[in-house]
């Protein structure tokens, strides 16, 4: 494998996560799925990942002084079986690429999250979720059977009915019990490429709270945007935006001509070389959340949308995570239980107070979890919201709302995380231990590692 | 590992009883802070600093650690690294000061100082940077001193040494940068502390609290030389250049 070799001494390289912080070095190496076992073979102590578009905030996909693959695949490989509604995909294929096969002939995929710039293998390592977790789950209840390549270079083929404790210890499982290679995916039928929304203005935290109790179930898609800067009465204040997918029967004569019509494009990039201190201050912030919510409709139904639009408005700024300059950006998620409002309500407080410059915070409530024991979403109120990593006492505000949402009962997302600790995880995910014994019994010898294994003691 | 933060997670101390090595580590400990390792030629001594550090998560582990005893680097850094994981942050902090008087007219005394502090540190930096070039991540924090701009005449071996070290870091930490691996060199001005006890203070002095302030705010901005107190980067830009008769008349203790 002299080829391999030196390839690898080529691509030694500084990887990040979507934050940009905390870079450490790995060896890179692109290859075909038939070619991953060998690769692997190479891998020296320190192990190997594979990592798919570098989504994950913190530092999931990296694996420093260790070898980090990235899967080569195309969306002409997805194998459409209409008749079953689902799709047999590459891993290695982008949610965005899948998109513009799928939704042309009325499928879309089962969870999106809120960039379509996620693979297929990442979004099943993190068990993504969107907003429709509380009507559909996870990304991971949709996955029929996928291909594992195991530490030992044979290959696997799992499912919910074949291993199913290795396949839920790979839902959600960081990409630590092997390599997914491939998967069988169900798929939602759609109409049209349409979303019908419904926006609401909610004054404050115990009204969203109602409303989305209330109302979510009427909804396939959920999710509430909170202005995390507004404080006193106005404290949780948010627009919240919910839908489905429109029927034909909703659409104009205009859209009617193309109902399935789906091409999103990116308008702009944030260039490489902003200041380094970023664009983003408390005053700038501050002023974009006020005119934000200011913007919004008191209430408007019915409003059709695209799929972009609804699902993916930060994708139309490529490389947006730019503009937090060279010190990069923390993203904090959690979940508490349902019951643990006033939790979710003192996390919000904290963050009003502290001076971090968050833009909006994205609220959104839960339905069931799954079998895996790693997978984040649980029932109860999710909180993600982006901070600088410049932030004064940012270190002790996330370290205190650390134990906040684990006395509540709640738990922290691996694929957001870069800063929490092995304690708050093991608290956090009463069944790691299970996962650990499952991964054990694949992969004794650790070959798969990451940064955020190491940091939070998944591979000790 | 570091987190996003740029907290260290495991931190080794060489020259585990350094009042400044000991500033920095408490200034950097954080509740992420999973080991520190103190490596010290007195034991006993560094047991009693162990004891000041530990708290319930944060474990503290004291090995015995010879700078001139060159040859047993390498195997000490593959014991702590086995024992503990990848070193996230390593505080290079051990040497000699010995009287200025004694030191530039005795050759065993000169030498011995120039060993530990030369060639000690050289070997045990390599040693790290071994392991670290293998992490593919790391931060080494050298102590330097603002002699490695300008070596006075009362401590010239002394200041020699920390002189040496100082472009050795420099350089070291050029070749690392590809490797993920970030060196900081620390020149602090006169220090209060164990080593310098009786010593007259110089303009600029400062505590170890206010060198490991500086040390790790330099860290989290990812510079490559700090200097303690921060005007001493201006003054010293200033003596460097001056002529030789001057500066040997200079008041600088």
């Amino acid at each position: 494998m002299a080829i391999l070799t030196d390839v690898s001494i080529q691509n030694r390289r500084p990887l990040t996560g979507w934050g940009r912080t905390n870079a450490t070095v790995a060896e890179v190496l692109e290859v075909p799925n038939h070619e991953v076992a060998a690769a692997v073979k190479e891998a020296g102590p320190r192990g190997a990942l594979v990592r798919g578009l570098g989504r994950s905030y913190g530092d999931a996909a990296q694996n420093a002084g260790g070898l980090v693959i990235r899967l080569l695949g195309s969306a002409h490989q997805a194998v459409l079986d209409p008749s079953t509604a689902t799709v047999t995909v590459p891993a290695g294929v982008n949610l965005d690429e899948l998109l513009r096969v799928l939704v042309p002939r009325g499928f879309f995929v089962p969870v999106t999250p809120g960039t379509r710039f996620v693979t297929i293998g990442g979004a099943i390592a993190s068990d993504i979720h969107g907003k429709n977790h509380h009507v559909e789950g996870s990304f991971g209840n949709h996955v029929r059977a996928l291909t594992l390549l195991l530490a030992d270079g044979s290959t696997m083929v799992i499912s919910p009915q074949q291993h199913p404790e290795l396949f839920w210890a790979t839902i959600g499982g960081m990409g630590l019990t092997g390599v997914i290679l491939d998967a069988t995916v169900g798929l939602l039928r759609i109409e049209t490429s349409r979303m019908s929304v419904d926006t609401t203005r909610i004054p404050d935290l115990d009204a969203l709270f109602a409303a989305m109790s209330e109302g979510d179930d009427d909804f396939r898609y959920s999710v509430a945007w909170i202005d995390p800067q507004a404080k006193g009465r106005h404290l949780g204040r948010s627009v919240l935006g919910r839908g489905d997918h429109a029927r034909l029967d909703q659409l104009g004569p205009k859209e009617l001509l193309s109902p399935l019509e789906y091409g999103p494009k990116q308008l702009a990039s944030v260039p490489p070389l902003v200041p380094p201190m970023g664009v983003i201050n408390h005053a700038t912030v501050a002023a974009f959340n006020e005119v934000w919510y200011r913007k919004a409709p008191l209430r408007r139904e019915g409003e059709l949308k695209g799929i972009a639009g609804f699902f993916h408005p930060l994708d139309m700024v490529s490389k947006w995570n730019r503009v937090y300059g060279s010190s990069g950006m923390v993203q904090y998620q959690f979940v508490v239980p349902f019951g643990e409002e006033e939790a979710m309500r003192t996390v919000i407080e904290r963050l009003s107070v502290s001076g971090a410059a968050s833009f909006l915070a994205v609220l959104k409530r839960f339905g069931a979890g799954n079998d895996s024991p790693l997978s984040f979403p649980a029932p109860g109120w999710t909180l993600a919201l982006d901070v600088p990593g410049s932030t004064r006492g940012l270190a002790d505000l996330l370290h205190g709302l650390d134990r906040l949402v684990l006395d509540a009962g709640g738990r922290h997302y691996f694929a957001k995380d870069g800063r929490t600790t092995a304690a708050a995880i093991r608290q956090g995910y009463p069944r790691l231990e299970e996962w650990k014994a499952v991964r054990d019994s694949v992969d004794p010898e650790h070959v798969w590692q990451s940064d955020l294994s190491r940091r939070l003691g998944l591979t000790d | 590992m570091d987190n996003a933060l740029g907290e260290p997670q495991t931190i080794l101390l060489l020259g585990g009883t350094s009042d400044i090595g000991l500033a920095i580590v408490r200034e950097l400990l954080s509740p992420g802070a999973r080991t520190v390792v103190l490596a010290c030629r007195n034991v006993e001594k560094g047991e009693l600093a162990a004891a000041g550090l530990r708290h319930s998560g944060l474990s503290v582990d004291v090995v015995h650690f010879n700078g001139s005893d060159t040859a047993s680097h390498e195997q000490l850094m593959a014991d702590v690294v086995s024992k503990h994981g990848d070193i996230d942050l390593a505080i290079l902090a051990f040497a000699l000061l010995g009287d200025g008087a004694v030191t530039s007219k005795d050759v065993q005394a000169a030498s011995e100082i120039a060993h530990v502090n030369f060639t000690g540190t050289v070997s045990a930096t390599i040693a790290v940077a071994n392991r670290m070039r293998g992490q593919g991540h790391g931060a080494i924090v050298m102590l330097s001193s603002v002699a490695g701009e300008r070596v006075r005449a009362a401590n010239p071996v002394y200041g020699g040494t920390k002189a040496g070290i100082d472009g050795f870091a420099q350089g070291l930490g050029d070749a690392l940068a590809a490797d993920g691996v970030h060196m900081m060199v620390v020149r602090p001005g006169f220090v209060h502390s164990a080593m310098t006890q009786g010593l007259k203070a110089s303009p600029f002095s400062s505590t170890p609290e206010q060198v490991a302030a500086v040390t790790a705010k330099g860290l989290r901005s990812g510079r490559r030389t700090v200097w303690a107190p921060g005007i001493l980067r201006y003054v010293f830009s200033t003596l460097r250049h001056v002529p030789g008769p001057v500066w040997r008349r200079l008041p600088l203790g």
